[in-house]
């Protein structure tokens, strides 16, 4: 479906990470970057790759036919007008989506079940805090 | 290893209170300030390398960096000042020319900040731009002398080619070189979204940038890099750079290193060669030769681009002026001594040239003078920093303004003054990719965009309250201006009165 | 500490103008033009009163008639050796006026019928007129007390500090016969005192009564002051008439396209003409850019044979235009056109920047040409 989503330029990334801190900070339920981030390996949806001079940075992609869904045993990850979520409740950490994932964008929360970007829709941001955040327009939120 | 006389002009400040180590500082300076204790996940810093370039600011997502002026102090001496006694231990110690970047820092009087500008009371009505038109178009070349008719009666449009700008602020010459390919292309890209020119440099025009060619003025200078038949006929004018406000009378100087790639093949240079301008044109030793540069670059372009010839402001500037209007040029463009480089040496920078704004009121009056006003236009530059610049240089008589200095502020440039040594943090002054690409031109152009609209509303609500709604009716009008805190000479060279007269 | 001359200092003004014109070149005398200015007394304060009349001198219709003040005897003297040295005097006589309680100060007002010297013209390379343009500006700058006011042919200023009405009495107004009348009565927002800084103001033929503060005024004086005119009385009046001489005279732009310029139509409506004459107009407001008057302004230009009444593009002073028969009348208010001609055929508010333009017809050439009324 047509909808807004998460795209990076690799053209334009620049490999500061701080989409990364954007990220995690958005997702902790703390109103302060400091208080949440201050002395704690960061756990972020959203990753940099990067080897040499390349960096880009990967999240869900929200697929059409979302492969992980596909596979969950437990009906945690659900379509949401076209944003896939996942019920952390339901979860049971069995890992199955991480290897069902062709992008890698699926990964294990500090607690043991799955975490995966959500477009900030739950979260205290609002909107995709790692776009907000970019200071390349390397990360753009839109409908293609 | 010597004895080194420098402690770090600059401390950078960092509150561990606030870090959290995300290391975005480390990895966005090229200077190699910052750096992670991994034994003590503690961010580290190294003053001496600091260009205070604001990039690690900036970017801190918790605010925890500050750059702050060291209070390391020589004892007090008005003559020996620090940076005084700090210039000869780096000359002691390198036996080199000093080189700086960007405008004169020095103190000099701003006669813009000296200049008051009027509005209506009573006697006559302001104009509300928001409900009036208000008009900011300009048309920059050689007026007719005299009406035609052709046998019917009618006038015949004798016009020789002008440009046609919706605000009088044009980008200027910065070259593809001492600029990145990112800058070039959100200047190139925001000239055409506000109907107005950006300035090639000396440097040539990149095969990608043919596409702006309307909103693009080609620069010939005394190095003649990147100059040949269709780089003329690419652009909407010509210019014939003769001098620069921050170093007139000597040339120019990109060092091979930054000779790279695209960078060589647009200058038609070979790579990794200094590209060296000499001081004077080689074919100009006097005005007559001048006036032969212009014609054949106006033959070569089939006489369809008004000619621009760019002058530093010294001290003869207004008989030069007088010379060059003289010479077929359309255009003369003057840059004050306050005006930018990409790299200049130290002294000349501070010490050679005179202010634009007396440059201008003395070439305006001149011209005036002996009738030849009409002649050509006249473009300033060196250093306009705001929309109220842009009026008081059009009071004085500019017909319209150039900046470069105020354009690369608003793409991120922090004046750090350190362009001379490629590693512009914000991927402007650099060739290096990884910094280049750090100016994204989708932004670039926006911010440039963004500051010429806001600048365009000032001048309008300016103009509106001097009850004037074209811009044709402030040029030249010294009397909308009043001089504050100015001597009778100054006063007598502005052509204003002071205020309360 | 003596006031500031006009021309010492610059005096915004508000004003009243009124003209009337007859196409027919029926000559009246000054008494109505009088009637109608004095009906806006309240928009003068005594400051500056004038009036313009054309066809008055059919006597000495091919002679340039110099209206001149003198401040003393000295003054007259050097600009007569002046004037004998350039032009040949036809005649010459004191402009007769009539005691009046509220006209005080007067300088000594004389007048003097002339023609270039041949020999002086033919040494200048100038055409005659600029010869006259030229030697007017040198009496104005150079002979310290003396003041040419009016210099054109069957044509006069008459001007002083007062209310118009008093000065139309003083002048004798009464006595001489015109087939255009303009008036102006002035609201300076100080008090120069000087009678040279009342309007209107003439060069040759062209004289203009203009009722505003423009806002270019500096543009226009610096630009215009490269040909040649100096604008010594800084008044809008007088560089708005030295433009319209460069423009007309010198430049052949006839009176519509002079209001073009001086009174451009903006971009956005030039830009939705048709492509000839938004070539044209394009043409006209580049060429002459630093011709453009912006703030408010009404002003009423007499010249040979005709009358230009011309508001700025945004109307931002009153000007009412009525006809009846053949003649047409303007002024800044309607009740001046109504004490004159009650029931005029047509009234109107011409629009910001149109100009209404006003010549003889074929019967007032004809009238013209005659030698006496």
């Amino acid at each position: 479906m047509r909808m807004k989503r998460i795209y990076v330029d690799e053209k334009w990334c620049l490999g500061c990470h701080l989409c990364e801190y954007n990220c995690a900070f958005s997702n902790s339920a703390e109103t302060d970057m400091v208080k949440a981030l201050k002395d704690v390996p960061i756990n972020p949806r959203i990753r940099i790759e990067e080897a040499g001079n390349i960096h880009f940075a990967v999240s869900c992609r929200h697929c059409e036919e979302p492969l992980c869904m596909k596979g969950c045993i437990m009906g945690a990850l659900s379509v949401e007008d076209g944003v896939i979520m996942i019920d952390q409740e339901k979860c049971v950490g069995c890992c199955t989506c991480i290897l069902m994932c062709p992008y890698g964008a699926i990964m294990p929360s500090d607690t043991g079940v799955m975490q995966k970007c959500e477009l900030c829709i739950n979260n205290a941001g609002g909107k995709p805090a790692c776009v907000e955040g970019c200071p390349n327009r390397a990360i753009v939120f839109e409908e293609r | 290893m010597a004895i080194n006389f420098l402690y770090p002009d600059y401390e950078v400040v960092r509150d561990q209170t606030k870090c959290i180590a995300c290391r975005v500082c480390e990895r966005q300076c090229a200077n190699g300030v910052h750096m992670l204790d991994e034994t003590l996940n503690l961010m580290k810093s190294d003053d001496a390398k600091c260009v205070n370039c604001h990039r690690c600011v900036s970017l801190c997502p918790t605010r925890a960096l500050k750059i702050v002026k060291t209070d390391h102090t020589f004892k007090e001496n008005a003559n020996w000042t620090g940076e005084t006694i700090k210039e000869v231990y780096r000359q002691a110690a390198t036996g080199g020319v000093l080189l700086s970047s960007m405008g004169n820092p020095k103190p000099y009087p701003v006669y813009w900040d000296k200049l008051l500008i009027n509005a209506s009371q009573v006697t006559n009505p302001s104009i509300d731009p928001l409900r009036e038109p208000m008009e900011t178009r300009v048309y920059l070349g050689k007026k007719p002398g005299a009406i035609q008719r052709d046998q019917n009666g009618e006038i015949i449009c004798n016009l020789t080619p002008q440009l046609e700008l919706d605000v009088p602020v044009m980008f200027s010459a910065m070259s593809y070189g001492s600029i990145s390919y990112n800058a070039h292309e959100s200047l190139a890209r925001a000239a055409r979204a506000l109907n107005t020119l950006y300035n090639t440099g000396e440097g040539g025009l990149h095969e990608d940038f043919y596409e702006y060619s309307a909103n693009t003025i080609v620069q010939v200078a005394s190095g003649r890099f990147g100059v040949h038949k269709d780089y003329l006929n690419a652009g909407a004018a010509i210019e014939i750079k003769m001098g620069q406000g921050a170093k007139p009378g000597i040339g120019g100087h990109l060092p091979g290193q930054k000779i790279v790639g695209d960078v060589s093949r647009t200058r038609m240079i070979p790579e990794g060669s200094d590209a060296i301008s000499p001081a004077p044109h080689h074919d100009i030793y006097s005005i007559e030769d001048l006036r032969q540069l212009v014609y054949s670059l106006k033959e070569a372009t089939d006489y369809q681009k008004p000619v621009i010839v760019k002058i530093a402001a010294v001290h003869n500037v207004a008989a030069i002026a007088s010379g060059v209007a003289r010479s077929g040029a359309d255009i003369i463009a003057i840059d004050g001594f306050r005006g930018g480089t990409g790299a200049a040496p130290t002294r000349i920078r501070d010490n050679v040239g005179i202010p634009i704004e007396l440059a201008l009121a003395s070439v305006d009056q001149r011209l005036r003078d002996e009738g030849i006003r009409n002649n050509v236009s006249i473009v300033v530059g060196g250093s306009i920093r705001n929309s109220a610049d842009v009026v008081k240089a059009v009071a004085l008589g500019a017909d319209a303004v150039y900046i470069a200095t105020g354009a690369l502020l608003a793409l991120g440039c922090h004046l750090c003054r350190s362009c001379q040594a490629g590693k512009c943090n914000w991927g402007i002054a650099t060739q290096e990719p990884e910094l280049v690409k750090r100016l994204n031109p989708d932004i670039g152009s926006e911010r440039l965009v963004n500051l010429i609209h806001a600048w365009q509303h000032e001048i309008k609500e300016m103009m509106g309250g001097m009850g004037i709604n074209s811009i044709e009716a402030l040029k030249g009008n010294r009397l909308m201006l009043r001089g504050i805190g100015l001597n009778e000479k100054e006063l007598g060279i502005l052509g204003v009165k002071y205020a309360g007269e | 500490m003596m006031q500031p001359r006009e021309g010492q200092v610059r005096i915004p003004s508000g004003c009243a103008i009124s003209g009337m014109f007859s196409r027919n070149g029926k000559r009246v005398d000054g008494n109505s033009i009088i009637r109608s200015i004095s009906m806006m007394h309240d928009r003068s304060n005594g400051l500056g009163g004038g009036f313009a009349g054309y066809g008055i001198y059919p006597e000495y219709k091919d002679y340039y008639a110099f209206h001149i003040f003198y401040d003393n005897k000295a003054a007259k003297l050097a600009c007569e050796e002046f004037l004998e040295e350039h032009f040949d005097i036809i005649n010459l006589s004191k402009i007769p006026t009539r005691k009046h309680p509220r006209i005080t100060d007067e300088p000594l007002i004389w007048r003097y019928f002339v023609t270039p010297l041949h020999t002086k013209l033919k040494e200048s390379q100038l055409d005659e007129k600029e010869f006259v343009v030229r030697s007017v500006i040198k009496i104005n700058t150079q002979l310290h007390g003396a003041y040419v006011f009016s210099s054109g042919k069957n044509m006069g200023v008459f001007k002083a500090v007062g209310f118009p009405e008093d000065v139309g009495e003083f002048y004798r107004l009464e006595e001489y016969h015109g087939y255009c009348w303009t008036a102006h009565g002035r609201y300076p927002t100080n008090t120069p005192g000087w009678w040279g800084g009342a309007h209107p103001f003439a060069m040759l033929d062209n004289s203009i009564v203009h009722n505003g503060e423009i806002s270019s005024y500096d543009a226009n004086r610096r630009y215009i002051e490269m040909f040649g005119y100096k604008c010594t009385l800084l008044t809008d009046t007088e560089v708005i008439t030295y433009m319209i001489d460069y423009l007309g005279r010198r430049q052949g732009l006839s009176h519509e396209e002079i209001a073009n310029v001086i009174a451009a139509p903006f971009w956005s409506t030039i830009e939705q003409m048709p492509p000839e004459k938004r070539a044209k107009f394009t043409y006209l407001r580049n060429a002459f850019s630093s011709l453009l008057i912006t703030g408010p302004f009404s002003i009423l230009l007499g010249f040979e044979g005709g009358m230009m009444a011309l508001n700025d593009r945004l109307k931002l002073r009153s000007m009412v235009a009525a006809e009846k028969d053949d003649m047409v009348y303007v002024a800044s208010e309607e009740c001046a056109i109504r004490v004159i001609e009650p029931e005029p055929d047509r009234i109107w508010a011409p629009s910001g920047g149109e100009p209404v333009i006003v010549t003889l017809n074929e019967t007032g050439q004809a009238e013209s040409a005659k030698e006496s009324a």
